[in-house]
């Protein structure tokens, strides 16, 4: 008897299709934006197109080569966001560049940037063909990321720049290392916790309905996440201190599936957050931001004028190149949800929102299908980390939530944001093609030399 | 591992859905307030490219958007300079607006509800939404004139103009002077702009202040024309009936007397209430005005407009009898019936009085936007001629006429005299206290049937001078002004 085993498909022909959408879109909306703006297409618009379809090209070309049971979806929804992220910077470009006198285009650089980006990615995607053996390197990546963190601190290469000390200079290149630290983190994370998951969920005592697990178990890692957290707050890196937290509680309760470190990260949330209120100026200054944000207009001038473009923008928006998103402060990266709402309107906004959406489910779709822990948790820690710093930016930039800094993914100006999340993407679609991939052909075996074993 | 996964996918959905409600508040629901907040720089960037539209006098645009060649598409410009500029206001990119560039910004930016139907067909067509236009009342020959006669007096005089037809209320004239040019504000120039708002603020003699309805001066003798009205209602008086005269009023118990302007007799110690008028006797007007008793007087005077901002539209305030809730002791009475104590009128509103008096006793309310159009001039709405009230009988309106028309004709306004006109008036010298000079008031109405004014002038000289009385001073200026209107 024959048994045919179910292969899901490739879907690289639908990829395609939806690939040549996404980049048709950021090309239009470049061009738009200088006919909007200038009222004709801009000069670059043969480059960028050219850029785009290339990279775009080789990126599916590289999945269909190395990942070819790839998850469909990811890639185009990816270029999709870096086009418009492409379109929105290079507006802002053009609306400062009238205002100052010596306004430095971005767009290029980024261009360049999502260039190198789809090189980690492909690095990602060449050099780690099971997304298992990241796992041996459990401790490596705990190691590394703290390092990574401790850079910016140092003295000589590390910049503050508007209030926090999170970025690095290395000759003409500044670098955002907390960007990598995030997926090292991740990994740390779900390595250790895939290795000791069932120690941390049985062994140990009760305590308040809470099963607590016992201290050499939870050690390493809680020392792992302090340190993080402890550098974040001495360089006042709010929004990563919330993200690294958020990943760290969503993962133990991942792993040991208690609902009670939902509820013990929620109180030490709570904790943590007064206690910021109290202590640090800074903190108390974000949150009167965010109660009252017209009670002190020269202060807090990024958050009203935000809101002031969003409203500009309404339900349809001001139209691309139309708006005045450059009178945001710093419109082209933090704050370029409101920029995208400004032109793009609700709609717009709306529908980038559905693109975070639709890729964070398609994460957590690759994490329920894997079947190793490292890889569900590796997938879901990465997928939720993308869903936390959407909330915590857009979330902040639009007025739900007190303002911490953090980038967009995919659409803020910055190269280590941008080079990161590429390379995240290529350990989802990594881990998806582990997942979807049909197990390699077993030696068939006759049922008679299978019973022939067992002798009744 | 798989069920805290879906719970989390659970979350992040929340989260999502978070994020899309906001923004939906903050870009639907509140994006109303957020654009209309005053330091909005991108509604006003919004409004600065489109291209505004005209504010007209006559048919002439006074103010309206020129395309231009900087930073901006359109510059607002105000051909009139000063001579409309407290109607008018000015449109600023830093300092806002004011006046008609305010009040009427739904319609000149084109944002008004009633142009809805232009902005779809914009939007379609892919053209710059244009504003609709205002048509001012003002009579542009009596604007000038007005203007004018206050310019040729000593420099560094203020004073004011204000005519309306009193059968509508429409303002005719307004002039304040002194004046700014509007120009001056709405230029793309932002450093000179702030320098000019910096001198314009700074000037002692408050050009930026609509005189005609933001500053309440005391009225002196025109206010007598209200004592008159209320002495007629409240005592059953015509102009024949007789009166107190004499060259002071004394009152039981205080030796405070009250006298006539000069310490002159009035005529006799019993003279009529007609020629009580003619001579403007401070002793009739005085002992009529404790015989009315002070409720009666502010009641009547609160008939006039007293008490209230009389026009929206423009910054105004309102004119006084006396202080709310105070109780005027006999001495203080007096003086309010003269025009004197507290009572403080804006030229507007002794302009009124005249009007409502013209108008056979009713007093229409003061507008100065008479139609509103939609960029292709097709008009979107016109002003009604609105009543304020019935200040006084039909009867008692046209004794008071008869009264005003011989103070022209024989008595201290006879320098408003026009031939071969009816003209009524009443003229004013105000005291103020201190060292201020005297203010020299002039309330009168002109012509006949539907081609009627009233005019109200105030002048305030700069230095000292026994010269200052209603009669020579203000007197000629209302004259001119009624001339320009009537003939017309």
């Amino acid at each position: 008897m024959t048994e045919t085993t179910w292969v899901p498909r490739k879907r690289r022909g639908a990829e395609l299709v939806l690939t040549v959408m996404a980049v048709s879109l950021g090309v239009f909306a470049y061009c738009a934006v200088g006919l909007g703006a200038e009222g004709r297409v801009p000069a670059g618009a043969v480059g960028l197109a050219v850029t785009l379809v290339v990279v775009a090209i080789a990126a599916n070309v590289l999945i269909r080569r190395f990942a070819p049971y790839a998850d469909p979806v990811l890639l185009p929804l990816v270029l999709c966001l870096n086009g418009l992220g492409l379109a929105m910077i290079y507006r802002i470009d053009l609306g400062l560049s009238e205002r100052r006198d010596n306004w430095t285009a971005l767009a290029p650089s980024q261009l360049i940037w999502t260039g190198l980006g789809v090189v980690a990615f492909a690095v990602v995607l060449v050099v780690v063909r099971d997304h298992r053996r990241l796992q041996t390197l459990t401790y490596s990546f705990g190691l590394a990321a703290v390092i990574l963190l401790v850079l910016p601190l140092l003295p000589g290469i590390g910049q503050n720049i508007r209030g926090a000390r999170i970025w690095i200079n290395l000759g003409p290149f500044s670098f955002q290392p907390g960007e990598a630290a995030k997926i090292c983190l991740a990994i740390f994370f779900a390595g250790y916790l895939a290795e000791k998951r069932e120690a941390l969920a049985l062994a140990g005592r009760r305590v308040l309905g809470v099963d607590l697990p016992r201290a050499r178990d939870l050690g390493p890692i809680m020392i792992g996440w302090l340190v993080s957290i402890g550098i974040l707050v001495l360089q006042r890196d709010l929004g990563s201190s919330l993200l690294f937290f958020g990943l760290f509680v969503v993962l133990l309760f991942i792993a040991t599936e208690r609902a009670g470190w939902i509820v013990v990260g929620g109180a030490l949330f709570g904790l943590g957050t007064w206690f910021g209120y109290l202590q640090f100026s800074h903190v108390q200054r974000r949150f009167e931001a965010w109660q009252d944000p017209f009670g002190d207009p020269d202060q807090n001038g990024q958050i009203i004028n935000a809101l002031y473009g969003l409203a500009h923008g309404g339900l349809l928006g001001r139209g691309w190149g139309q708006g005045s998103p450059e009178l945001t402060p710093i419109g082209y990266s933090d704050f370029i949800a409101t920029s995208l709402g400004e032109e793009l309107g609700l709609t717009g906004l709306m529908a980038i929102l559905v693109i975070y959406g639709l890729i964070v489910e398609r994460g957590l779709r690759i994490a329920l299908t894997c079947r190793d822990a490292f890889g569900k948790l590796l997938a879901a820690g990465l997928a939720i980390s993308m869903a936390i710093q959407v909330f915590v930016v857009v979330g902040g930039v639009t007025h739900l939530i007190p303002l911490t800094g953090l980038t967009t993914p995919f659409l803020s100006q910055g190269g280590s944001s941008i080079v990161m999340n590429w390379a995240i993407i290529a350990i989802l679609l990594r881990i998806s093609d582990q997942t979807r991939r049909p197990a390699p052909p077993v030696e068939a075996v006759t049922e008679d030399e299978a019973t022939q074993v067992v002798k009744l | 591992m798989n069920t805290p996964i879906r719970r989390l996918s659970v979350a992040c959905l929340v989260l999502f859905l978070a994020l899309m409600g906001n923004a939906t508040y903050v870009q639907y629901v509140d994006a109303d307030n957020l654009n209309s907040e005053a330091n909005n720089k991108r509604v006003i960037d919004d409004e600065y490219s489109r291209e505004r539209g005209a504010i007209l006098v006559d048919g002439e645009p006074v103010a309206e958007s020129v395309p231009s060649d900087d930073q901006f598409e359109f510059l607002r410009t105000y051909p009139g300079a000063g001579l409309y500029a407290h109607l008018t206001g000015y449109f600023s990119y830093t300092y806002g607006r004011s006046a008609v560039e305010n009040t009427e910004n739904p319609i000149l930016s084109g944002s008004d509800d009633r142009l809805f139907v232009n902005r779809v067909v914009d939007l379609v067509a892919n053209k710059q939404p244009k504003g609709g236009s205002v048509e001012l009342t003002i009579d542009s020959n009596a604007q000038t004139t007005a203007a004018a006669a206050l310019a040729a007096l000593p420099a560094g005089t203020k004073g004011s103009v204000v005519a309306l037809d009193p059968q509508t209320g429409a303002i005719l004239t307004m002039v304040s002077q002194p004046s700014y040019d509007p120009n001056a504000l709405a230029s793309h120039d932002f450093g000179a702009v702030s320098e000019a708002w910096t001198a314009l603020n700074g000037d002692p003699a408050k050009p930026l202040l609509n005189r005609s309805t933001q500053e309440i001066l005391p009225p002196g003798s025109t206010f007598k024309l209200v004592t008159a009205a209320a002495a007629l209602d409240q005592l059953n008086l015509n102009p024949a009936s007789v009166v107190q005269g004499g060259t002071e009023l004394s009152f039981p118990g205080i030796t405070y007397t009250l006298p006539n302007s000069g310490g002159g007799n009035c005529g006799g110690d019993q003279i009529t209430l007609e020629q009580a008028l003619n001579v403007s006797c401070n002793v009739s007007f005085g002992s009529l005005a404790t015989q009315v008793g002070q409720g009666a007087l502010e009641e009547q005077a609160a008939k006039f407009g007293f008490g209230d901002k009389l026009i929206e539209g423009l910054a105004s305030n309102a004119s006084r009898f006396a202080t709310d809730g105070s109780e005027l002791e006999l001495p203080q009475l007096a003086q309010s019936g003269i025009g004197q104590f507290e009572v403080a009128a804006t030229p507007l509103q002794m302009a009124m009085v005249a009007a409502g008096i013209a108008n056979d006793g009713v007093v229409m309310k003061p507008y100065l936007v008479d139609t509103v159009r939609d960029p292709s001039l097709r008009v979107l709405d016109e002003a009604d001629a609105e009543e304020y009230s019935r200040a006084l009988s039909t009867e008692h309106a046209a004794m008071m006429q008869q009264m005003m028309i011989s103070t022209v004709e024989g008595g201290t306004a006879s320098s408003a005299r026009i031939p071969g006109q009816t003209v009524g008036g009443k003229t004013g010298t105000a005291q103020r206290g201190g060292d201020l000079p005297n203010l020299a008031w002039f309330a009168s109405f002109a012509g006949s049937g539907d081609q009627q004014v009233a005019v109200a002038v105030v002048v305030e000289s700069a230095t000292a001078t026994d010269d200052i009385s209603g009669g020579r001073l203000a007197g000629p200026i209302a004259k001119a002004v009624m001339e320009a209107l009537v003939s017309s």
